[in-house]
Order: C-alpha cells, then sequence, then structure tokens
C-alpha cells in the first residue's frame, strides 16, 4: 500500500472532517490534564464493571454516532434535494449511505438499546448487577473499539461503499479493491462479539437473578422484551459472524465463497447476511415495544391490558423473525414457491404485532391518560408505526415487491418501521429512566418542543419518499434529471432533515440545560412508576438496593405503595459487589489496533496484537478476584445521606 | 454397594459411543455408495450427538433441565431452518443455475 492512498485526499470535507478529528482527539487528553481528571475517568468510568454506568457510556456513544449517522443523512438530502446536484460525487455518495446504515443500525440504535437495558434490566428485576459484571464491560470496550474503528475509515483507508448489506459481488475485492469493505468485516465483528457476550449476559441476569416471588410471568414488560432480545441475540449473532469471517476470508485470503467460480455462490452472501439481518431488526424494534408498554402503562394509570397476549406475540414474533430472510431478496432469482412461502411467513408476522398494537390501545382506553414527554412519544408511535407496518405487508407480497423492490419506496418503509419503532422508542426511554440514573428529570417544556419538532419533521422527511419510490425514484441514486420531476418533493425531504436535526438539538440543548437548572428529585419515583426501579433511591447507589425486594404479584411496587406496605424490611446485611477492573478497556484498545491491521493486511502486528489478546484472556482464567463487601454501615451511611437530602427539601 | 459405586451407565454409554464411531468408520472401510454412506454418517451422527448430550454433558441431571431442553429445542429450531432454508431458498427453489 502507498502512503498516499493511506490518508484520504481531495475532498474539502474530508480535510475539515481530519481538522476536527485533531482538535477533539488533542482537546480531550489537554482538558483532562488541564482539570486533572485523569484519574477520575479511569476509576470512575474507564475501569468500571458497574451496569449503570456501563449503560450511561453507551448510551453517550450512542447519541455521538447519531449525530454521525445524522451528518451522513443531511449530507444526502442535501445531495438529492435539486436535480443535478454536484455536492458529493458519486463515490462520496456511496460512501456516505453506507456508513450511515450500519452506523444507525449498528452503532446507534444497537448500544442506545443495550445502554438502556444496561441501566434498566437489573434495576427492574431487583438485581444489584448483571450475572457478568467484567463481561459486560468487556461487551461494552468491544462494541466501542468497534465503532471506532469504523469511523475512522472515513479518513484513514477510505469508507466501505456498498451498501450496508454490503451484497457481492459488489463487495468482493474483484469491484470494492480498497480497504472500506475490510473495515466493514472487522468492526463488525468485534462490535457483535460484543454484542453476542451481552446476549448471553443479559440471559442469564434475567433467568437467574429476578428478585425473590418474580416469577417469569410476573416479570415487568420491559424485562420480558429484552429477554426474548437477548434469545434472539444468541441464536442470530453467530450467522452474522461467521458470514463476516467467510467475507474477510474471501477479501484478504483468496477463498472464494462468494465468487461463482470454484463452486461459490454469491447470493449466499445476501442469504447469510439476512439470516442475521432480519432477527436484527426484531432485536431492535421488540426492546422498544417494551419501552413503550412501561410508558403507556405508567402514564395511563393502569395495569398492562393483555399481559399473557403481550408475551405470547413476543415469542411469536421471535420464531417467526427467522423464517422471513428471503424476503429482502425476493427478485434476486427465487422460484415462485420460495417467494409465495416467505410472503406467507412475513405477512403473518403483522398478526402477532396487531395483537400487540391492539393490547396498547386498550390500555390507553379509559386510562387517566398524562401527557408527559415519553408519553406523547410512545402515543405517536402506534399510527405512525402502523403506517410502517401496513407498507411493510405491502412490501411481502412478492409480485408487488417486484414494483416497490430498491425504490425509495422501500426506503420509505423501513424509516417508518425503524425510526418510530426504535428511535422514538429510546428517546423516551432516555426521558423517562433519565431521573433513575441523575436524580433530575429533562425540562418538559423543551422535551415537548424537541418532540414537534421531530415527529412533524419526520413525515416531512419520509411521507415524500413514499410517493417518490411509487413515481420510479431508485434508492441509493446520487443524482437525477429535473426531467425526472423528482425534484420539488426531494427538496421536501430536505426540509424535513433539516427540523429534525433542530429537534435533536433541542433535545441535546434539553440535557445541557436541565443539568443546569432542573429541579432535584426527592423520592425517587418522579413518574409514580410501578416497576421495582422506581423502588430505590435516585441516583441510584452503587448496590441498587439496600436490601432486596420481595415480589408477590406484576407490578407489586405499585400495588406496594397503595396499600403502604414496603417491599423489603430494614435490616441490612453487608453486600458483596464486583470489583472494577482495567482489563476490559485494554482489551478493548487491543482489539481496535488488532482491527486496524487486520484491515491493511499488516499481518505481523496483527498476530502480535491477537497474541496479546490471547495472554490477557488467559491471565483472566488465573486471576484470582472475589470482589468486595460493602459494610453495614457504610450502607446505613449513605441510606441516611438519601433520607437526609429528603428532608431538606 | 459395589453395583451402586460402579457407573453402569456411563461405561455401557461409553462403549456405545465407540460402537457407532466404528460404524461410522465402515463408510471408509468398505466400497458404499454416496448413499448409503451419507445416511449411515448422518443416523452415526444424530444418535452420537443425543448420547453425548444427555449421558456425558449431564442435561437430565441439572435442576432446570427443562429450560435446557426449551433452548436445545430452540436451537435446533434456529439450525434447522437455517440450513434447511437456505437450501430451499438457494438451491432447491433457485431459478437462476
Amino acid at each position: 500500500m502507498k502512503w498516499d492512498e493511506f490518508f484520504v485526499t481531495g475532498e474539502p470535507m474530508i480535510y475539515a472532517a481530519m481538522v476536527s478529528i485533531v482538535v477533539v482527539s488533542l482537546a480531550i487528553p489537554i482538558a483532562l490534564t488541564y482539570f486533572k481528571k485523569w484519574n477520575w475517568l479511569w476509576t470512575n468510568w474507564l475501569t468500571t464493571v458497574d451496569h449503570k454506568k456501563i449503560g450511561v457510556m453507551y448510551i453517550l456513544a450512542a447519541l455521538l454516532m447519531l449525530f454521525r449517522g445524522g451528518v451522513d443523512a443531511l449530507l444526502m438530502r442535501a445531495q438529492t434535494a435539486v436535480p443535478d446536484n454536484g455536492l458529493l460525487d458519486g463515490q462520496h455518495y456511496n460512501e456516505i449511505f453506507t456508513t450511515h446504515g450500519v452506523i444507525m443500525i449498528l452503532f446507534m440504535a444497537m448500544p442506545f438499546i443495550i445502554g438502556l437495558m444496561n441501566v434498566v434490566i437489573p434495576l427492574q428485576i431487583g438485581a444489584r448487577d448483571v450475572a457478568f459484571p467484567r463481561l459486560n464491560a468487556v461487551s461494552f470496550w468491544l462494541f466501542f473499539a468497534g465503532a471506532m474503528l469504523f469511523n475512522i475509515s472515513f479518513v484513514i483507508g477510505g469508507s466501505p461503499d456498498a451498501g450496508w448489506s454490503a451484497y457481492f459481488p459488489l463487495a468482493s475485492i474483484e469491484f470494492s479493491p480498497t480497504v472500506g469493505n475490510n473495515y466493514y468485516a472487522i468492526a463488525l465483528q468485534i462490535a457483535g462479539i460484543g454484542t453476542l457476550l451481552t446476549g448471553i449476559n443479559f440471559l442469564v441476569t434475567i433467568l437467574k437473578m429476578r428478585a425473590p416471588g418474580m416469577t417469569l410471568m410476573k416479570m415487568p414488560m420491559f424485562t420480558w422484551s429484552v429477554l426474548i432480545t437477548n434469545v434472539i441475540i444468541v441464536f442470530a449473532f453467530p450467522v452474522l459472524t461467521v458470514a463476516l469471517a467467510l467475507m474477510t476470508l474471501d477479501r484478504q485470503f483468496g477463498t472464494q465463497f462468494f465468487a461463482m467460480q470454484s463452486g461459490g455462490m454469491d447470493m449466499l452472501w445476501a442469504n447469510l447476511f439476512w439470516v442475521w439481518g432480519h432477527p436484527e431488526v426484531y432485536i431492535v424494534v421488540l426492546p422498544a415495544f417494551g419501552i413503550y408498554s412501561e410508558i403507556i402503562a405508567t402514564f395511563a394509570r393502569k395495569n398492562l391490558y393483555g399481559y399473557k397476549s403481550m408475551v405470547v406475540s413476543m415469542v411469536a414474533i421471535s420464531l417467526l423473525s427467522f423464517v422471513v430472510w428471503a424476503h429482502h431478496f425476493y427478485t434476486m432469482g427465487h422460484g415462485v414457491m420460495v417467494n409465495s412461502v416467505f410472503s406467507i411467513t412475513t405477512m403473518a408476522i403483522a398478526v402477532p404485532t396487531g395483537v400487540k398494537i391492539f393490547n396498547w390501545l386498550f390500555t390507553l382506553r379509559k386510562g387517566k391518560i398524562s401527557f408527559t414527554t415519553p408519553m406523547l412519544y410512545s402515543l405517536a408511535f402506534i399510527p405512525i408505526f402502523t403506517i410502517g407496518g401496513v407498507t411493510g405487508v405491502m412490501l411481502a407480497m412478492a409480485s408487488a415487491d417486484y414494483q416497490y423492490h430498491n425504490t425509495m419506496f422501500l426506503v420509505a418503509h423501513f424509516h417508518y418501521v425503524l425510526i418510530p419503532g426504535t428511535v422514538f422508542a429510546v428517546i423516551a426511554g432516555f426521558h423517562f429512566w433519565f431521573p433513575k440514573v441523575f436524580g433530575f428529570r429533562l425540562n418538559e417544556k423543551l422535551g415537548k418542543l424537541a418532540f414537534w419538532f421531530i415527529i412533524v419533521s419526520f413525515n416531512v422527511t419520509f411521507f415524500p419518499l413514499f410517493i417518490l419510490g411509487l413515481n420510479g425514484m431508485t434508492r441509493r441514486m446520487y443524482t437525477y434529471s429535473a426531467s425526472t420531476g423528482y425534484g420539488a418533493l426531494n427538496m421536501l425531504s430536505m426540509v424535513g432533515a433539516v427540523g429534525l436535526a433542530i429537534g435533536f438539538i433541542i433535545l441535546v440543548y434539553n440535557i445541557y440545560w436541565s443539568v443546569r437548572y432542573s429541579p432535584r428529585d426527592t423520592n425517587g419515583d418522579p413518574w409514580d412508576g410501578r416497576s421495582l426501579e422506581w423502588s430505590t433511591h435516585s441516583p441510584v447507589p452503587e448496590y441498587n438496593f439496600a436490601v432486596i425486594p420481595q415480589v408477590n404479584r406484576l407490578d407489586a411496587y405499585w400495588f406496594a405503595k397503595k396499600e403502604g406496605k414496603p417491599l423489603a424490611d430494614t435490616v441490612y446485611e453487608p453486600i458483596h459487589m464486583p470489583n472494577n477492573s482495567g482489563l476490559p478497556v485494554i482489551m478493548g484498545a487491543l482489539f481496535f489496533f488488532w482491527g486496524f491491521f487486520m484491515v491493511f493486511s499488516w499481518w505481523i502486528p496483527a498476530i502480535l496484537s491477537f497474541a496479546v489478546i490471547i495472554a490477557l484472556m488467559a491471565y483472566r482464567s488465573f486471576e484470582k478476584d472475589h470482589g468486595h463487601y460493602i459494610s453495614v454501615e457504610e450502607i446505613e451511611r449513605t441510606e441516611n445521606a438519601y433520607r437526609g437530602e429528603q428532608h431538606e427539601n | 454397594m459395589m453395583k451402586q459405586l460402579f457407573p453402569a451407565q456411563h461405561v455401557m454409554g461409553f462403549l456405545f459411543s465407540l460402537l457407532l464411531s466404528l460404524i461410522a468408520l465402515v463408510v471408509v472401510w468398505f466400497d458404499l455408495s454416496f448413499t448409503a454412506g451419507i445416511t449411515i454418517l448422518i443416523v452415526t451422527a444424530l444418535v452420537q450427538a443425543g448420547l453425548q448430550l444427555f449421558l456425558f454433558m449431564h442435561v437430565k441431571e441439572n435442576a432446570e433441565s427443562k429450560t435446557l431442553y426449551l433452548n436445545i429445542l430452540y436451537a435446533l429450531f434456529v439450525g434447522l431452518v437455517t440450513i434447511f432454508g437456505t437450501l430451499f431458498a438457494m438451491h432447491w427453489g433457485y431459478m437462476v443455475r
């Protein structure tokens, strides 16, 4: 490789990005040194195994990636806003839509969901941490290493440019000779291993660590949705791991799994990708369903309608999600029989999803609804997601799909599913659980302002795409001539995109405003919540619960409040907690370097860094780490401090 | 006393798994047709996997064997769907050859 190819050159925007990356990476260490915060950062955050802090780091990283992916989206909308636009060239446009897709799904939606899981699940089931706290930290740092590796492709070596689905033969070394798709394969591999570990961790946590008395059918709905999501993660992610390994072998080691020569098959990539990819859609959507269930029940002041049918429909969705993948490539050579089978299974998914929609509506019926920001997002979700779902059924009809396939109609459909289905949910969950983590609510006025900007602009951005798609505009085209007549609707979509950006800026400003001025909560239960996380203090103490609560029914905390009986007595015992460790973050850094060397096929450093990773794992096997105990006196001191603060207010 | 201490079940299981391996070797030793060979291999592999799982990996003796069975069932479902679904979508039902 020539050194002048190492850095991406020739684009003013990329030079600007390089400058900003250098400035930021200089500013962070300088600021840390100036404010003497290195030690604080290391002991409180980088080495932490506390599920709440790991969750916060996941969400911070997700917000960061939301803005990276959002800038990609704005650039795409700006490029297509007018006919024959020359803002971006074709190559740059390809890179941007590829990174937009990968970042939004894998480095924004996934970590945001996993972050909320981390913060909420142990609290909701009355546990003091996850089953494997150290592994949890490893998961986070692997995700972070993958995300950072993927992002530096922008300035070093060039971004992947074969679409977020990276179909062969386009993604093969023959047609994509730059290192861009190596970044794709390796960065996703590293982050994917992290996700798989999270899946195992939370599966064990939910099955093994629930508070006494909380049987499976007494779990809060968010916990149920996360349990099922993690089952899907454990069974779907190995397929991605294998597919990406085959991609790396094909691109860098000369094998021909996805080439037509020597008995390989290019379409096999699309097949394997979607065997993982479709369950992945449900991995990001099911926890969102759980979040909405919690929020709707809380703010309708009613118990969730149809608890059992909610659970059954989620299990049904989890099974069906594995038998629909071929609907992503109906038009690529299947016979009639294959398309018919996958059409029917796809339409069948609408049934359990419909059951859930009706359950939410019945929960709202005759409820005393309070229109808080999280509730507004949940209410907006129902109709908008239904539009996404109905257009999904349209796309599910294989014969009609020949018309819709690869048009903007499809793009509009999946944005109508994923934005209300995931983005609104994580924002709603963010507003909802924010006071639990930080001890104060986000400002409602600013929250609602951001909500209206986001909700209106979302529809202005994406509804025109349905019409553009039906008029024949294909996805991923970087420009078009004025005679096609696509100009006006694309301009409208651009206006919507700017509105969305303003909405998200207000959201972030709201965080800043609330940190400074929002009144502090006093009792740990600002929303009059139903599940166990609201029964402890805010911000949550290190050990979560001074005494593990006893559960006897669904929404036990709600009924305990109504009946005035506490869930736990106040006899303290020493609490066993895990120790912090620097190994996970070091592992993450090593994986980052290993990935970087692999991308550029620098084998010797790659082998060396991998050897260190193995050595660290071996060291961990022999490490004696029994954790530490928090003494009764310290618990008493902490608990009294929380109560003292309350009296002062 | 000796009878209780002697792990008869496991010894029998071990011998049986050796026997299964020997049967599988037949495919290499004798000149069988492809269909006969692959049938023998699939049958012995399935029995062998079951034997290992239930006898030696203590699925039965676990306190939560119900969860484990459910897990195995789900894994089988996903595995079989992936393999046969891929064959169905990309080979048997594929128009373009």
